[in-house]
């Protein structure tokens, strides 16, 4: 039987990683088989983490995340929670076939990339249609884009991908963005950047080229007349945002009106004793890799609190 | 796991006897890192298909003629023609349900 168990690797689970580990809870943290480390890992400079003056490295700040609740006991496992019994003292964390036992849980599984919902959009997935420019980009030199989105991700998107391609469209729905001034001004300035306001993306276009089918080009939009046309691109990067990773709670713990799961006041507290959530996952509105952080050290310290309250059961003699 | 060049691919992959999956993948790239323990674990623990990589960076030729534009990419040859495509990262055990025909 553990203490803790933390689902989920992002800065929040790991930040509460190391808080629970630092109290000697020997917190066993589930962080994923495919995607430790979390959104931070397929991003590249990270410039507003306190701490670090000339930026860091997405990939890089979450490996020293890891290493700093390792250094302190937290035993951190690839692997992914297939199912949870969360009712009762004690908590069930399913991985596969394997169950593990704590007394509390802190579920920090962020959230996940949204899909536009249009045609083309799953077929071409992975033959045109990215999710992730760092990933991706390298294909498209030379390429002409579209990045879909008005907010921080889209333009950091759009920006980094210029690397590559010979073009970017960023296509936006309305006219104000979302995302921060520093962001949308270097999108802006950037001259193999531009910007298609007041439109959406209505289907994604594909043809077979030696043997699969490709993208080639998209329809759009005018949300003011109405009007569509076909613009020809090789590839389409999706940046609308996100939303909560809730697959594994749900009828298990109550969800806001926004999806979140439902925390007490300023607390990490879920309707279940015992049960803890952080980072983005309870944040519809903040998402940042720092808020997310403190959220997970609210949580570490709320389970902390918890577990001195309810102290173990004295374990049976053998 | 072998790493396959375009020198090697057509001895290696095209004209092999049994399936051989491919992995696309490039050191940059954080979700391939990801996969390929679980690649190296299923490789270990099969002797009916072959797993093998190609690092994008250092063989483009390859990953332009299987049109890659997303990685990791991981096909499966059978007979010399891609017979199975799986696009990002994903668990062990969904790995092993979608490749199931050829373990």
């Amino acid at each position: 039987m553990h203490d803790l168990i933390i689902i989920g690797s992002g800065p929040a689970g790991f930040t509460a990683a190391i808080y629970a580990a630092r109290a000697n809870l020997k917190p066993v943290v589930l962080a994923s088989s495919v995607a430790m480390g979390g959104d931070l890992m397929t991003t590249t400079e990270v410039e507003n983490f306190p701490g670090f003056p000339e930026g860091v490295q997405g990939p890089d700040l979450m490996f020293a995340m890891q290493q700093q609740a390792e250094r302190f006991g937290a035993d951190v496992r690839m692997v992914d929670a297939t199912d949870l019994e969360l009712e009762g003292d004690i908590k069930r964390v399913h991985v596969g076939d394997e169950v593990l036992e704590a007394r509390a849980v802190i579920y920090a599984t962020g959230s996940e990339y949204r899909k536009l919902g249009v045609e083309g959009e799953q077929r071409l997935s992975g033959h045109g249609v990215s999710w992730c420019a760092t990933c991706d980009g390298f294909f498209f030199k030379q390429k002409q884009l579209v990045v879909v989105g008005g907010g921080d991700s889209a333009m950091e998107e759009a920006t980094f991908l210029t690397k590559f391609a010979d073009h970017v469209t960023i296509v936006h729905r309305s006219e104000t963005f979302r995302a921060s001034a520093a962001m949308l001004e270097r999108a802006e300035q950037d001259p193999k950047i531009s910007f298609l306001t007041n439109a959406t993306l209505d289907e994604i276009l594909g043809t077979e080229i030696n043997g699969t089918e490709q993208v080639t080009g998209v329809v759009l939009r005018d949300t003011v007349s109405g009007e569509t046309r076909t613009m020809p691109v090789d590839g389409v990067f999706v940046a609308i945002g996100s939303d909560p990773r809730t697959h594994l709670i749900h009828g298990k713990l109550e969800l806001t009106a926004d999806g979140t799961i439902a925390v007490d006041g300023r607390s990490s507290r879920t309707s279940v004793e015992g049960v803890f959530a952080a980072g983005d996952v309870i944040d519809p509105t903040y998402r940042q890799a720092v808020t997310a952080a403190a959220s997970g050290t609210v949580a570490a310290l709320d389970a902390q609190h918890h577990l001195a309250a309810h102290p173990a059961p004295a374990l049976d003699e053998a | 796991m072998k790493e396959v060049t375009t020198a090697s691919f057509e001895q290696d992959v095209l004209n092999a006897d049994k399936p051989v999956l491919v992995d696309f993948w490039a050191a940059w790239c954080g979700p391939c890192r990801a996969v390929s323990p679980i690649l190296e674990q299923i490789d270990g623990e099969t002797d009916k298909l072959d797993v093998v990589k190609v690092n994008v960076d250092q063989e483009p030729d390859l990953a332009m003629r299987y049109n890659i534009t997303s990685i990791p990419a991981m096909k499966v040859f059978q007979g010399g023609q891609v017979v199975k495509e799986l696009i990002g990262a994903r668990p062990k055990p969904a790995m092993e349900q979608e490749l199931a025909a050829f373990l």
